[in-house]
């Protein structure tokens, strides 16, 4: 068995997210020590791509989430486009072609959840700006676990669909503008 | 160790049920997805819980047939990667080419996708005729579907996009009639193509093949069983043949790996080293 990771943190979004995505990584500080893993719907089928943008952006280590892998503390791993993505009880990821969830895949509800199952109060998820309303049940599922939930204030993302939803559905334990997002994951993980 | 939750124990009973009753082991599928997949069942079939969802499965045969096509996922679309084609149709066929007689297994087929796609490109290569593809699941219901080559129209422009960009040498539409909602593929496209019930979990090694393909199946299996199955493409296969999984998938955790060497990494194609 693996020694348990103490913390996690699942970011969600969807239109908009690559700008959102930059603003928190960026500011998350140097020694974060949470396993942070990233569920985008940015379009991009080049997961590299993306993973290399985030990179220049985050003091974090950033890398392509991959099957069987173990989630690496202090570092942050993006889902590939065109797969679920799901953490495992033993720590590690894996992945599947299951059909679409809300439209999407990789969809935020399927991450959340089995990380939910996973890590319970160990895991803080973020919802942020997007056009569609996954992430709305995972993060439901995230607190239904003892988990903590940020969302980013609808009036202040770019698409307010996505961080409308999951308030409606899950409510928060945080709700602020994406400019303060990484501070209350900072925080959270003093 | 905390207690595990309820659903989770559900979970275990259920694969346990499935078992002992039908002989299906769903025990070494990645366990996350899996849940999920028996989530959805309980819920579609209007149960309250995993628990009743098991009930009906120890009494109702005729419930087992649904039950495997909910568990499976036959979820594909034609030249799926259309990369991973053009590598096929580029560095394997013209090998393949020097034998007079091939057979390609195309293991996890799901509605027939994949097989269809690779006999137009096998045809197009002009290796068709010489060719016998074996295209195998263990959900009788995607087997059928499979066999009548039958999709959604709306598909149809994706898959022209992904045959192009594979390095097909026509249009698409040269394979297919269209018709109403759907496009039905070409019946001179089936005369090389047998369908075969053949489960990874229980079942032998199969066909001799040249070549097996074999992606997005082995993501849903634990190592020990992704090992098994890879112990079983080797045994399979020819002295020479090749292997190609899915896009995202490793053989870093099999220690079967061993015996492959990949020529073509981001294609995930392997070759089956020559044993001494
Ligand atoms: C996601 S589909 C992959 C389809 C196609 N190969 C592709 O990559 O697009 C997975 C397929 O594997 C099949 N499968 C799952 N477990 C299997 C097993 N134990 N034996 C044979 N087929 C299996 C499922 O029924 C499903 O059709």
């Amino acid at each position: 068995m693996n020694a348990a990771l103490s913390q996690v943190v699942a970011l969600g979004c969807s239109a908009g997210g690559l700008q959102a995505l930059r603003v928190v990584l960026g500011g998350l500080r140097p020694d974060f020590p949470a396993a942070v893993i990233v569920v985008s719907h940015t379009g991009s089928e080049d997961v590299e791509m993306l993973v290399s943008l985030l990179a220049s952006h985050s003091k974090l280590k950033v890398v392509e989430a991959t099957e069987r892998r173990l989630l690496l503390s202090g570092t942050v791993h993006v889902a590939p486009s065109g797969y679920h993505l799901y953490v495992e009880r033993d720590q590690r990821f894996s992945l599947s072609v299951d059909p679409k969830v809300c439209f999407v895949r990789p969809a935020i509800d399927v991450l959340f959840k089995s990380a939910a199952d996973v890590f319970g109060a160990r895991l803080a998820a973020v919802v942020m700006t997007g056009a569609n309303d996954d992430g709305a049940l995972g993060l439901q599922a995230v607190r239904a676990k003892g988990g903590y939930a940020i969302v980013q204030d609808p009036l202040d993302a770019q698409a307010a669909v996505m961080p409308a939803a999951a308030l409606r559905v899950a409510g928060a334990d945080v709700i602020c503008p994406l400019g303060e997002i990484a501070a209350a994951l900072n925080a959270w993980c003093a | 160790m905390s207690r595990p939750e309820a659903e989770d124990v559900e979970v275990e009973l259920f694969i346990r049920a499935l078992q002992l009753r039908h002989g299906y082991d769903f025990s070494q599928y990645t366990r996350a997805s899996f849940k999920r997949r028996v989530q959805n069942l309980v819920s579609s079939h209007g149960f309250a819980t995993i628990g009743d969802l098991t009930a009906r499965v120890l009494r109702d045969d005729a419930f087992l047939a649904p039950l495997v096509a909910g568990l499976s996922v036959p979820v594909s679309e034609m030249f799926r990667n259309p990369s991973v084609f053009q590598a096929l149709r580029q560095e394997v066929f013209p090998l393949l080419a020097s034998y007079p007689h091939l057979n390609v297994w195309q293991a996890g087929c799901a509605f027939g996708e994949e097989v269809y796609s690779l006999a137009i490109l096998l045809e197009e290569a002009g290796l068709y005729d010489r060719t016998q593809i074996y295209a195998t699941d263990f959900n009788d219901a995607a087997l059928g579907r499979a066999q009548e080559g039958i999709f959604p129209l709306r598909e149809a422009r994706t898959y022209s996009e992904n045959y192009l960009a594979a390095g097909g040498s026509g249009s698409l539409a040269d394979y297919y009639h269209a018709r109403y909602e759907h496009i039905k593929l070409d019946e001179r496209l089936k005369r090389n193509i047998t369908f075969a019930n053949h489960n990874l979990v229980a079942d032998g090694v199969f066909c001799e093949p040249h070549l097996i393909l074999c992606r997005n199946v082995l993501i849903y299996f634990t190592d020990t069983l992704q090992n098994r199955v890879l112990g079983l493409f080797r045994d399979s296969l020819i002295r020479g043949g090749f292997l190609c999984l899915g896009n995202k998938e490793t053989l870093d955790f099999a220690p079967v790996a061993k015996d492959f060497t990949a020529i073509n990494q981001r294609a995930r194609i392997f070759r089956l080293a020559a044993r001494g």
